[in-house]
């Protein structure tokens, strides 16, 4: 027994260290964007003499992060809404119909799903200038909705496959159908109300996925359309040599992914870890 | 009834339900697979194509075959990111693994109370947007930055140096930063695969007398090859794609020390506006990419095969 304490001991110890070592640049990283230029010198974790808001305010104002909080906000909201939509569709169709072509779908599907956007990008590129859409928030929205359509559909597909087939068979004996134009339709009727959890994951994913984006918002959504990152990494100018204000800048830019993930991190963790299992 | 309509009421009987219309799957699937062909199968066709040009991305591209690829195997640049990718995966991939697989070996078993705050805590940086990952770690690594300060504070003034900008240490230290993205998620995994094996098996591994390394050897590995190779597979395919952290940390310098493939995709089409050679590039990477996860996915499915028919 006692082997067992002091080997719990152990593991708790080793795993609070590297709890921290996960989680210490972030604390850092704040306690840097309530400094002086000053003060930096003082170490990494030394408490800022007086909290300096104000690296907030230039980073907000003075350095455009108002803009590009606003360019994120315009893109990934209706990302994530038409991609649920899209995915809860089409995944109730692959997880619970059979039709000619289904496995040839799938397998195309399958496809977006391992494939990197370095696979697509320049022809993407090209395509919003034969669109029309350069230089419009569409550029942005309409291939990360399609990037996300492949993840998406497997999700819902494989929550679907797992709702007992005796409920729906109850529903269809009371009068339930598959018409996307019924009222009366199974999807609405028994699968939405279950489907609560899969799709909170499946909304919070994709929040991050489109928050976090990088490289396709840097290669198609020049200047006045960046989003939070891409201004972040491209910021020139006064501060961009401003520590504490990048630092304020960071905060910003993570916060809302941060307070999302913390309060479904249950949903994060096994999203990603599964989704992973897929992709 | 004759039995071959027997047969087929059979065979279908699993399949399309009596309240199922078999046209209204495509009304429910066409929404969102139109936008998935305009703007993923469609570009990707066009990957290939434009492989095959030459092409400015502006002016109308020149059918030129297989000559970028030709190029591709002589040109030192991608070889060299590809290398640059190579080394990444000990950052990326090894060291987390094998960190995660001693710590989860030296580990009580068993359920621990407060595994919740352990597991959020450990997978933050897998949530956080990349680009602030680098700047945070850009400004550890500065030379003026914290890690420096640390080193004169503990008497190894001679060890200072600009991390990032030094031609040995760069790939190291963005390494590094890798490693401190993947090592979290490696621990969740193991942690939570160890907790699903039967403690039967530690105690007869004991009772046989077997000792820790034997033991950690012969029940906790074969115990998590699941794991172990879900961590290979993401922690793998993060090295070969990485873009936006190296692209905050270093921008592929000093000199191309750092620079990876994605990176050199990115400046030959966007910055020297040689598209058609990008996209051979690009196709190059996809195929990797698209490959292991394609071997491993088999290689699972073969094994899941293999168990249920025993």
């Amino acid at each position: 027994m006692r082997v067992s304490i002091r080997r719990t001991l152990f593991t708790y110890t080793i795993l609070t260290l590297f709890l921290f070592i996960a989680v210490m640049p972030f604390v850092g990283n704040i306690l840097t964007s309530l400094k002086t230029r000053s003060e930096l010198a003082s170490g990494l974790f030394a408490l800022p003499e007086t909290w300096r808001w104000e690296n907030y305010a230039n980073a907000w104002q003075g350095a455009r992060f108002d803009d590009f909080f606003l360019n994120s906000v315009i893109v990934v909201v209706p990302v994530v809404i038409v991609s649920i939509v899209l995915s809860l569709f089409s995944g109730y169709a692959f997880g619970l119909m059979s039709f000619p072509g289904e496995n040839a779908l799938l397998l195309l599907v399958t496809l977006g799903l391992m494939a990197p956007s370095e696979a697509v990008i320049i022809p993407l590129w090209h395509l919003m200038d034969v669109l029309g859409l350069r230089s419009t928030y569409w550029a942005l929205i309409l291939p990360q909705i399609a990037l996300s359509f492949s993840f998406g559909t497997f999700w819902m597909r494989a929550h679907f496959k797992g709702v007992p087939r005796e409920l729906i068979d109850a529903a269809v004996v009371d009068g339930c159908n598959t018409s996307p134009f019924s009222l009366r339709n199974v999807l609405w009727r028994i699968l939405l109300p279950l489907s609560g959890p899969a799709l909170m994951s499946l909304v919070v994913l994709v929040f991050m996925w489109t928050w976090n984006e990088f490289f396709l918002v840097l290669v198609i959504g020049g200047g006045e359309y960046r989003t939070l990152p891409v201004g972040l990494a491209l910021l020139r100018g006064r501060y961009s040599s401003d520590v504490p204000v990048m630092a304020a800048a960071s905060t910003i830019v993570s916060l809302p992914v941060l307070v999302v993930y913390l309060i479904f991190q249950r949903h994060f963790i096994r999203g990603m870890v599964s989704g992973a299992l897929k992709a | 009834m004759g039995r071959f309509a027997d047969a087929l009421a059979a065979s279908t009987a699993g399949r399309g339900r009596p309240y199922e219309h078999v046209h209204h799957a495509y009304f429910y699937i066409l929404p969102g697979f139109i936008v998935y062909f305009v703007f993923v199968l469609i570009p990707i066709v066009n990957t290939v194509r434009y492989s095959l040009t030459e092409w400015t991305g502006f002016t109308a591209p020149q059918y030129i075959g297989l000559a970028n690829y030709e190029r591709l195997l002589e040109d030192g640049r991608f070889w060299n990111a590809l290398g640059n990718n190579a080394f990444f995966v000990i950052f990326y991939t090894i060291l987390p693994i094998m960190l995660g697989l001693f710590l989860t070996s030296l580990m009580a078993r068993g359920n621990l109370r407060g595994m919740v705050i352990f597991r959020t805590g450990l997978f933050v940086p897998q949530v956080m947007s990349a680009v602030v990952v680098g700047i945070i770690w850009r400004w550890i690594f500065d030379y003026r930055g914290p890690l420096n300060a640390f080193l004169r504070d503990i008497g190894l003034g001679a060890a200072v140096k600009p991390w990032l900008g030094d031609f040995t240490w760069a790939p190291y230290a963005a390494g590094i930063v890798g490693s401190w993205v993947e090592y979290g998620l490696c621990m969740v995994l193991f942690i939570a695969g160890v907790q699903s094996i039967s403690e039967e098996l530690y105690d007869a591994a004991e009772v046989d007398g077997a000792n820790a390394w034997h033991q950690f050897r012969h029940v906790t590995l074969p115990g998590l090859q699941q794991q172990v190779l879900v961590a290979f597979v993401v922690t793998f395919i993060a090295a070969l794609r990485v873009f936006d952290l190296v692209f905050v940390l270093t921008r592929g310098g000093p000199g191309r020390e750092t620079q990876v493939v994605s990176m050199l995709i990115y400046e030959e089409a966007f910055e020297y506006h040689r598209a058609g050679y990008g996209s051979a590039m690009a196709l190059v990477m996809t195929v990797l990419i698209v490959s292991v996860s394609t071997a491993v996915f088999y290689a699972q499915s073969r094994r899941e095969e293999r168990e249920n028919a025993r």
